[in-house]
């Protein structure tokens, strides 16, 4: 069949009036056609990820510029306790303030219908008829909230789906200590959450946390907030400083208990999205890269090595009167091919493995519109840098082919010498059969050729660790930090700091079985130059549900007379430890001391700091207070605890440590796995392409020495030996470099695990370098089958006569 | 044991007996390699198929060594049926029985000229040693040169070893001697006639070159796909006697 097809191919190709040297290009092809594939292939992943990762990139990158631009998303933000409206005017004449804007931001509990738990609302004022000034609405239906209806909400779209509401449907909340029912008149999307985050949650959960816009009267009203405010956001002119201005609106809203202003890069949903965006940019710098340079390095052994078998061919050619230029022109071309194949699937595979991305993206940030769309400039640039790898590949067997004298090219070839070696010695000393010496002969006669294929190899072997290990690292983020460290059930954290009797209160709620006091309090933190805006928690002796751990993941008790902080945080502020800092405590009466550093500790995510909870309580010059409790919930009556908490007044919101755990999963699934699913794959790829090649090229060297074995009375079986043995020692000594390789490029990728938010420790599992190694056994065995039909299809009589 | 052969005027077991052997290779215009080819062999005998280029020689040595299927007729080898036998029975019919010599050595250049008869003498039933072999065609002294550090004759030599050290019952040389010069090529013959004389191996020998007829008991002159003539020679030169 195939020789038909074949046929009919060159039948095909004479007809259509091609050269010869074209049809001789097009049996090269065929002939290669495995080896082809196979450079495509890679040359195809490399592209795809690097015209999806791009092109994601610039849709998300696009959508977010446009987002922020026609719904004016702030520059700055600042809370307050309470300001008067009359502050506006010296908040509109702060030097560099484009537009500022007042409202009312306060978190609520809801009580959602079909959820036990309560969820947390984050309420926002907006002007009754009219969109805010700053950090605007999308509407995706319904209207505006209206004068004078004091329930109606506009609530975040992902909230409303999450709950499967609609239009028409009430949410009922506990606002300010009084159960509401507020009626859903409009969904909407906003810049200033992109990416919802409730404060404490490391993960976005749509069920459990929602945003809705209410009237500022009615907001106002139910807060005890008329004439006043609690919140400014503001976008700053052209050319102006934002520190000054952070400054100045610190200094107006002091008296008025400000918490302290900040800029995008403290606002959790932009800090969120720009994190993703550089690290889909650095992804997308190292991997496809990795795969041209794969692609590169397999062309040029593929065409050096078919340079060297058509020498003779090339002598005549040139013998014949062709140029040097026709005959490199002529090699070019099979690269070209080659390469323009994996171009062409690549574009393709990018654009649909871009869409499935961008896809993915738009389950953790919430655009009004994100498409993958094509990028001209991403098509170009992978085009380019395709071509590139072609010519670097096949540059050198081009120059390798125009370089060849027909005087040389036409005699028959050197025969290949081999030398006893120290280690062929050593061979003779053992009783090692014949099929073996020549195994290890040819391994050995051409080491550059055997470290080339070994390191095709090992880099498959040390790629699939490194992208892998993620997931260690992240089962150990899990186990230390959900089962070690946030031990607790819930949390569940008031309006305002309470006196510490609540714990009581709380302990003696239906199902609670332990308590633990929770007091932070926001801070600026100051060592020399550097200012760090974090909070510190007070933590008790003895903790039993919520544990600080040390480096060994045994708890630790709080500092006496000092503060420890974690090494993310100690690394910014550059302090080590016996190092003084000072805190400016952010709120209430806003004290400013001086304590030592006594406790550098490791954390993993949500970095903090950390002291002794009657120090905390002392600095702030107030008795026992907590703005917190941690609980330990009986699973049995955990309904009724809610029931009884959502009933609460001042209760601002409860976070569930088992719902975080498993929205940190679900998300992992959506993104990580699929990412390290293509790696994975990629990888694989490689090792397929580099062992395929590397057998392919000694078969076609040693087809004529095997076939003579074959004539010998050798079996089919024995002959696949001595072929495939080669492939087999190249690929065990792979295996052990590709897994220290491996840890290597893990070191080198772990910066990937570090963003402000969290510090993933590096861990590579055992597990993981056995699925490695046998992801690259599995795809070598499968290249060697591929094989094996070939050796087994050797024409024992042809090879009698000719020489090669 | 005597190594030297009576006369073969005497009947001898047969070695090979084919019948009516044809090979077409199929195509647009098929081509008739053998057109109904009848031989007989006998133990211990040297035969030289005489022919020019393309005469189907070649085809009809590739069928007797089992590389090759007739695509009629039949073949036997000691009275067993070698046109019935499938793919895992031809590598053992060749691994225990059969001796090639080809005209481009084949030797594998990673092995040594010791390994590379050691090859052979790994996978058969009653060897002798690769040194031994190497002996007998003159290379005692040359044991652990690579190929490539072997002039042709002697990487010729060298492939006959291999082609004997398991004691085969025939030797097949297809143009043992095409590419060598006549000083090289007698000593190369030299090889091959021992190996007849001292092993009693039926020995076939393909060649264009006429003047290797006079070395052999029987000639078989090939032409157009058939034999067109079996002689016997009365008097049987050695090789150092021949000139070309």
């Amino acid at each position: 069949m195939v020789s038909a097809v074949r046929l009919r191919l060159l039948k095909l190709s004479m007809s259509m009036g091609l050269s010869v040297l074209n049809v001789k290009l097009l049996r090269d092809l065929w002939r290669l056609l495995g080896q082809a594939l196979a450079i495509a292939a890679v040359v195809a992943a490399g592209v795809a990820l690097l015209v999806a990762t791009y092109g994601c990139l610039a849709s998300l990158q696009l959508s977010k510029d446009a987002f922020y631009e026609r719904y004016r998303f702030a520059d700055v933000w600042a809370s307050v306790k309470r300001a008067p409206n009359s502050l506006m005017e010296k908040l509109q004449n702060i030097p560099g303030i484009a537009t500022v804007e007042t409202r009312i931001v306060v978190d609520v509990t809801l009580d959602i219908a079909g959820m036990a738990e309560p969820a947390r609302g984050r309420m926002i004022s907006i002007p009754e008829g009219a969109t805010p000034l700053l950090n605007g609405i999308e509407l995706r239906e319904g209207r505006l909230v209206e004068l004078g209806r004091p329930s109606e909400v506009i609530v975040s779209e992902s909230f409303v789906r999450a709950h499967g509401l609609t239009l028409g449907d009430s949410i009922s909340a506990n606002i300010n200590g009084k159960k509401r029912t507020l009626d859903i008149v409009g969904i909407g999307l906003t810049p200033e959450y992109v990416y919802a985050l409730a404060a404490g949650q490391i993960m976005p959960d749509d069920k459990r946390f929602g945003v809705m816009w209410m009237g500022r009267e009615a907001l106002a009203a139910a807060f005890d907030l008329d004439e006043a405010f609690n919140n400014v956001t503001a976008t700053l002119l052209h050319g102006a400083v934002e520190a000054d201005v952070l400054q100045r609106l610190d200094t107006i809203l002091k008296p008025y208990g400000g918490v302290g202003a900040y800029g995008r890069k403290d606002q959790i949903s932009d800090f969120f999205l720009t994190n993703e965006l550089a690290q889909l940019a650095s992804s997308g710098a190292i991997a496809p890269p990795i795969f041209l340079a794969v692609a590169a390095f397999l062309l040029n052994i593929v065409i050096t090595r078919l340079v060297s078998t058509e020498r003779e061919q090339i002598g005549l050619l040139k013998a014949f009167g062709y140029t040097d230029w026709d005959v490199g022109v002529q090699y070019m071309k099979l690269v070209a091919t080659v390469v323009g194949l994996g171009l062409a699937l690549g574009l393709w595979g990018g654009v649909v493995f871009g869409e499935s991305m961008t896809d993915m993206y738009t389950q953790y940030f919430k655009f009004p519109l994100l498409a993958y769309s094509v990028n001209p400039t991403v098509f170009a640039v992978a085009a380019l840098v395709s071509i590139l790898a072609g010519v670097i590949g096949g540059l050198s067997a081009v120059r390798q082919a125009i370089g060849l004298s027909p005087a040389v090219a036409m005699a028959p070839p050197v025969p290949t010498t081999f030398k006893r070696t120290r280690f062929t010695h050593l061979l003779t000393r053992f009783r090692i059969s014949q099929p073996t010496r020549m195994i290890f002969r040819h391994v050995t006669r051409w080491p550059a050729r055997t470290a080339m294929t070994v390191a095709g190899i090992s880099f498959s072997v040390a790629l699939l660790i490194a992208s892998m290990f993620f997931l260690d690292s992240v089962g150990k983020v899990i186990a230390v930090y959900f089962y070690q460290s946030e031990r607790q059930t819930m949390t569940v954290t008031f309006v305002e700091p309470r006196g510490a009797g609540v714990e009581e209160e709380i302990l003696r709620m239906p199902g609670v079985l332990a308590t633990q006091p929770v007091r932070s309090v926001a801070a600026k933190l100051h060592h020399g130059p550097h200012t760090k805006r974090t909070g510190v928690n007070g933590l008790v002796m003895n903790a039993d549900l919520n544990r600080l751990l040390g480096s060994d993941e045994k708890p630790l008790d709080p500092p006496i007379g000092g503060i420890a902080l974690a090494e993310h945080i100690a690394d910014e502020l550059h302090v080590k430890v016996g190092d003084v800092i000072t805190i400016e405590v952010l709120q209430e009466r806003r004290p400013v001391v001086d304590v030592p550093v006594t406790q550098i500790v490791k954390q993993y995510l949500g970095f903090s700091t950390f002291m002794h909870i009657d120090e905390i309580n002392r600095m702030m010059n107030e008795g026992p207070t907590v703005t917190g409790i941690h609980l330990l919930a009986d699973a049995n009556h955990v309904d009724e605890l809610y029931t009884k908490l959502k009933n609460t007044p001042l209760v601002a919101g409860v976070a569930l440590v088992e719902a975080a755990l498993k929205s940190f999963q679900e998300t992992l699934e959506g993104t990580m796995y699929v990412m390290i699913g293509f790696y994975v794959g990629f990888s694989s790829l490689i090792a397929f392409g580099v062992a395929y090649n590397s057998a392919r090229i000694a078969l076609s060297e040693r087809a004529r020495a095997l076939a003579s074995l074959r004539v010998l009375g050798f079996t089919r079986e024995e002959v696949a030996y001595i072929l495939l043995g080669e492939l087999g020692v190249q690929t065990l000594l792979a295996l052990p470099v590709g897994c220290l390789f491996g840890v290597g490029l893990a070191y080198a990728m772990s910066p990937m695990l570090k963003t402000d938010m969290y510090d993933f420790p590096m861990v590579i599992n055992d597990a993981t370098y056995g699925v490695s190694v046998l992801a690259v056994l599995v795809s070598s065995v499968v290249c060697a089958l591929l094989v094996r039909r070939r050796v087994y299809g050797l024409d024992l009589v042809s090879v009698l006569k000719t020489r090669e | 044991m005597s190594l030297a052969r009576p006369s073969p005027a005497a009947p001898h077991p047969e070695t090979f007996r084919a019948v009516g052997l044809t090979k077409t290779y199929p195509g647009e215009t098929p081509v008739h390699a053998l057109r109904g080819v009848n031989l007989e062999m006998y133990e211990g005998e040297l035969v030289v198929l005489l022919g020019p280029s393309g005469s189907g020689k070649s085809t009809l040595l590739n069928i007797l060594g089992g590389l090759d299927q007739p695509t009629s007729g039949q073949f036997f080898f000691r009275g067993r049926n070698v046109t019935a036998m499938g793919p895992r029975e031809l590598t053992l019919y060749r691994r225990d029985n059969v001796g090639f010599v080809f005209q481009f050595y084949n030797l594998i250049p990673s092995l040594t000229a010791r390994e590379n008869v050691a090859l052979v003498t790994e996978i058969a039933t009653n060897p002798m040693t690769p040194d031994e072999a190497l002996t007998m065609v003159g290379l005692g002294h040359r044991l652990d040169h690579f190929p490539a550090q072997l002039s042709g004759g002697e990487q010729q030599r060298v492939a006959i070893a291999r082609a004997i050290a398991k004691r085969p019952s025939v030797l097949l040389c297809d143009e043992p001697t095409g590419a060598l010069d006549s000083k090289t090529g007698i000593v190369v013959l030299q090889a091959i006639v021992r190996a007849n004389q001292e092993l009693g191996t039926t020995t076939a020998v393909i060649t264009h070159n006429a003047v290797m007829a006079s070395m052999a008991d029987r000639v078989m002159r090939f032409a157009d796909g058939q034999i067109v003539s079996i002689e016997r020679n009365a008097k049987k030169l050695r090789p150092e006697e021949l000139t070309w």
